[in-house]
């Protein structure tokens, strides 16, 4: 065999290893019934849910704290899944400034405790300049 | 008036540039073709090179009209509308030119055509060839922004900037009033592009993309015409170009991030940022590469390889960041324009010509009859180009998720797979040990490369080990590393600095032109080395150590909620304690256009929805009057200013200013940093969250208070102290007149640390009563002066109150950061010298050529004679 052969299947080896550690480090869009069952079975991973506000019928968001003077790092809302199914979500960090104009929020996290402890916030707003269209923008808890 | 000559005349001109371009692809694809007649091709080539002179002057008509649109401001037109506005400076109009998709295609576009005359003055002999490819190229372009619909199939090619607002919103009950309405004014840039850096980053992101198409050009010129080994000569010079350049176009992003987003770093592993980043890497590992395949067989295979890869690349991140494939995933992609399935044509045109072409032509190229030896130079530059590749192909491999998920959904089935929760981390797991590899290699590859180090000859290395372990022991234990994946690379980093600092020492002497790549591969290390402190060893400074956390609520006390406690409450005027400083938030500050400093926003009124404020006192700065009060001055309406005091223990006192900007666009507020910056560390501080300083505060409902004097009462909590009333002969915002009596109360109020004075009057005018009330922002307290009762010698005041404004912010220490700034410069020069080196060899080898074939022309000539 030639060495450019050993390295070709060196190469090759290495990058099957990125990919299938790739998919082993990424993430999924569950629901919170999922994200509830993953966490009892111990599944430790991240995962994404996708969901709205709870609003009342005057398009007020419901159930959401943040008292920055007495915990800046500490906010709380309720976010109801695709499925209708609505969970309280904690998140340690500053409220993100344009939360309560988003439309659609992904949360990332996991099922703690009966609580969804999020991790990264990533928010849809309607933007008024472009009509129809939608802007994303991301909020992380970051420990740096 | 609208002015539709300027837009039918731009959207012609596209039109003209994409046809010329498609003429100019056919005939130099005819000039390029062995079996053109000879008579022909002389012919094809004039035809070919008036046809491109078309193009670059349709072209530049082009963006001469849109920017005349923009400059103009004719906000009949939607791009203008959009993307500038009355009040947006000079420079920035430039920027609002590619804030939207089409203009960024009209710059590559520009840039390619640049790029193209430069070329077909310089290279007489691969013209035809090339230009086909750059012709072909800037067909497919010029399609984006074309903008037309065949009729019949009701297909649209491409999106024009050209349209009027009536053609792209027809819905808005404006038009059906009046068909001609011009709206007044624009939507004005997004404010937080608004920065030096995006006007002079956009353009190098896109020169740099743009140049990628010259090496690729040749590579497929060279196989198409077997000069299957000479166009890398020509090649090699322009790739060193556009990896400089794109280098230095993603840095400077990345700098642009570090000063203006709040996320506390200058990369962030988004998509968009990792879709420039991977082109990058496979162009410099092509570089390599290129250098080597003059002596070697594979090289020149990999070299062909690596140089289409680079361009199939950049395609295919123009297609994730244009096609809306990214929306979920990014910050930073544009929306869809409905130029995706354009899109992806372009990329699988350019994939299958390119991958046929080489397959059709792979028999022919010439194969290695010996083994590499492990000992050659040719190996271990080998092995450091693979890794560069494999670095990309990781960071490609996990950007694409948002691709997987189509794919899966074109063929029926659903994915849901989602990018890493920890995305930072994901990736630096993989790129760190890449680096450290990659960044060792680059030590050895240049041994092997000038001290001819070989077999039974590598103690040439021994030296330069010693000295960066002994380095490196020293650095790790006064910095404190432990983790050992930071220690190995920083004593690999040390490493490459050592042993490429030596060949530099070495070579340098002899002819310093040929140091370019020891320089770049300093600068490298040292920019890892910058990354390394200033992003591991990141140093949260804002503890929130207040005390005011403590909470009843089980939530608080259970978590482990200590780890996350990295933002501070500040409120105006009240000082807290952060790390060894003492911080107080002392005012918000505006920008005025023509006043060098910030300016407290008290001392003016913002018009609302305009550019301009009315000084309310007179504006003095620095011993100088810019404004009297009631002038009108021009400010930057979007910023504002968090003036925080910093105090060290030191009694060394300095202000930040991090900036906080009313977005819409953003949806809302944008908060910017402000960095104190020292040579070995800098201290980065941003508000994460602030009380809207637009909005109108929110009073309480009056609460009123009779009082007499001495008399001690509560207001919000706080001990208030009625001292004295006293007659005053000057009241604000009242001009008293003879016979008008006014009087004021002195308000005493206790807080912890401080007091306050409150001074309401009245004012007994005409006969007729004004009371003026006094607002204090740092207690949230608005009082008025109520009445004057003569008999019980009572006073009363009518209080309301407000939440106190308060600004959440965190700080961090960054150290050793200027080391990045510095390898960049280093990288930066390196490259330079590279480049100028390769261009000259390339010059030099031309001229000798030409020299020999006007000889022989001569001599054939003298011979005919």
């Amino acid at each position: 065999m030639k060495k450019i052969q050993i390295f070709g299947l060196v190469i090759v080896a290495v990058a099957i290893g990125i990919i299938i550690s790739t998919a082993g480090d990424a993430s999924t869009y569950v629901n919170f019934s999922k994200a509830q069952e993953l966490a009892s079975s111990g599944d430790n991973e991240s995962i994404h849910v996708v969901g709205k506000l709870k609003k009342n019928t005057s398009g007020q968001i419901l159930e959401m704290d943040y008292h920055p003077e007495i915990d800046p790092n500490y906010f709380t809302f309720t976010l109801i899944d695709n499925n209708n199914v609505a969970q309280k979500v904690v998140y340690k960090s500053t409220k993100p400034q344009d939360f309560d104009k988003s439309e659609q929020v992904v949360v990332v996290g996991k099922m703690q405790n009966g609580t969804f402890a999020a991790e990264k916030i990533l928010m849809k707003c309607p933007s008024k300049y472009e009509n129809g269209k939608l802007e994303t923008t991301e909020a992380t808890a970051s420990k740096s | 008036m609208i002015h539709t000559t300027i837009g039918s005349a731009g959207h012609l001109l596209v039109i003209i540039a994409f046809v010329s371009a498609l003429v100019a692809t056919f005939a130099y694809f005819k000039a390029g073709m062995a079996n053109t007649p000879v008579d022909d091709l002389a012919i094809w080539k004039r035809f070919a090179r008036v046809t491109y002179v078309v193009h670059v002057l349709a072209v530049l008509g082009v963006v001469f009209s849109l920017y005349w649109i923009i400059g103009n401001h004719y906000f009949e037109y939607h791009y203008a509308w959009k993307n500038s506005s009355l009040s947006l400076p000079t420079g920035y109009t430039i920027s609002s030119f590619w804030q939207d998709q089409e203009g960024s295609f009209l710059l590559w576009i520009f840039w390619n055509v640049v790029l193209g005359s430069v070329l077909i003055f310089t290279n007489r002999s691969w013209e035809a060839p090339v230009m086909t490819v750059f012709a072909l190229v800037q067909a497919f372009l010029t399609s984006m922004i074309l903008g037309v619909v065949i009729p019949g199939l009701d297909v649209k090619i491409g999106s024009t900037p050209f349209l009027l607002l009536k053609e792209v919103m027809p819905d808005i009950p404006v038009f059906k009033m009046d068909p001609n309405f011009i709206a007044k004014d624009g939507n004005g840039l997004n404010p937080l592009l608004q920065n030096y850096w995006m006007v002079i980053h956009p353009p190098t992101l896109f020169l740099g993309f743009a140049s990628t198409l010259i090496p690729f050009s040749f590579a497929i010129a060279g196989l198409w015409t077997k000069k299957i080994q000479e166009w890398i000569r020509p090649a090699l010079p322009w790739a060193l170009f556009s990896a400089l350049v794109l280098g230095v176009g993603v840095l400077m992003g990345a700098y642009w991030a570090y000063e203006t987003l709040n996320f506390g770093s200058y990369w962030n592993w988004d998509p968009v940022e990792n879709s420039s980043i991977v082109p990058w890497l496979v162009l410099v590992a092509a570089i390599h590469t290129m250098i080597i395949a003059r002596k070697n067989a594979t090289a020149l295979k990999t070299s062909f390889i690596l140089t289409i890869t680079t361009f199939i690349l950049v395609l295919y991140s123009t297609f994730m960041t244009r096609s809306g494939v990214l929306g979920n995933a990014s910050v930073h992609s544009f929306t869809d324009l409905g130029l995706s399935g354009q899109l992806l044509v372009y990329l699988l045109t350019f994939l299958i010509v390119a991958i046929g072409l080489l397959a059709y032509r792979w028999k022919s190229l010439p194969s290695d009859e010996e083994e590499v030896s492990t000992y050659s130079q040719e190996f271990w530059i080998f092995i450091g180009a693979t890794l560069l590749c494999l670095s990309g192909f990781q960071i490609l491999a996990t950007t694409s998720i948002p691709v997987y998920n189509k794919i899966a959904e074109a063929f029926g089935t659903v994915l849901n797979m989602a990018l890493p929760a920890d995305q930072v981390g994901h990736y630096n797991k993989f790129q760190l040990w890449f680096f450290s590899l990659i960044i060792v290699l680059t030590g050895i590859g240049q041994y092997f490369w000038w001290k001819r180090v070989g077999k039974d000859k590598l103690q040439a290395l021994y030296n330069p080990l010693l000295i960066a372990l002994i380095i490196s022991a020293a650095v790790i234990t006064i910095q404190g590393v432990k983790d050992i994946q930071y220690i190995v690379l920083l004593t690999t980093s040390i490493f490459a600095i050592v042993a490429n600092g030596t060949i530099l020492f070495n070579i340098a002497r002899g002819n310093y032109t040929l140091s370019g790549g020891a320089v770049t591969h300093i600068g490298v290390a040292l920019m890892l080395i910058g990354i390394l402190f200033s992003s591991a060893y990141t140093k949260v400074v804002s503890i929130n150590n207040s005390g005011l956390m403590i909470s009843r609520s089980e939530e608080f006390t259970n978590n482990d909620n200590k780890e996350n406690k990295e933002n501070i409450t500040l409120w105006l005027n009240k000082p807290e304690k952060m790390g060894d400083y003492m911080l107080t938030w002392r005012d918000v500050r505006v920008e005025p256009r023509s006043i060098p400093e910030y300016i407290s926003k008290s001392w003016v009124d913002i018009i609302e929805n305009d550019f301009h404020a009315v000084a309310l006192r007179d504006i003095v700065v620095n011993d100088k009057k810019y404004y009297s009060k009631g002038d009108t001055l021009e400010i930057f309406p979007e910023n504002f200013y968090y003036e925080i005091e910093y105090r060290e223990p030191s009694g060394r006192v300095f202000n930040l200013f991090p900036r906080v900007q009313i977005n819409p666009r953003m949806g809302g507020i944008v908060s910017s940093p402000d960095i104190s910056r020292k040579l070995d560390k800098d201290l980065y501080t941003y508000v994460a969250m602030v009380t809207n300083p637009t909005a109108e505060p929110v009073w309480s409902a009056t609460e009123n208070f009779t009082a007499s004097l001495r008399d001690t009462f509560f207001v919000n909590d706080y001990v208030a102290i009625l001292d004295n009333v006293v007659r005053t002969d000057s009241v604000e915002g009242v001009t008293l007149g003879e016979g008008d009596a006014a009087v004021k109360a002195i308000i005493r109020v206790l807080d912890n640390e401080h007091e306050y004075i409150i001074t309401p009057s009245f004012v007994i005018r005409d006969r007729m009563v004004a009371r003026k009330p006094e607002v204090n922002n740092d207690l949230g307290l608005r009082v008025q002066f109520q009445e004057i009762n003569p008999q019980t010698g009572q006073f009363s005041f009518a209080v309301n109150t407000t939440q106190r404004d308060y600004i959440v912010m965190k700080a961090t220490e960054k150290p050793l950061i200027n080391i990045l700034w510095l390898g960049t410069f280093v990288l930066v020069i390196g490259f330079l010298m590279a480049t100028i080196r390769r261009f000259k060899d390339f010059i030099k080898m031309r001229d000798k050529e030409n020299a020999s074939i006007n000889k022989n022309r001569e001599k054939i000539k003298a011979q005919v004679v």
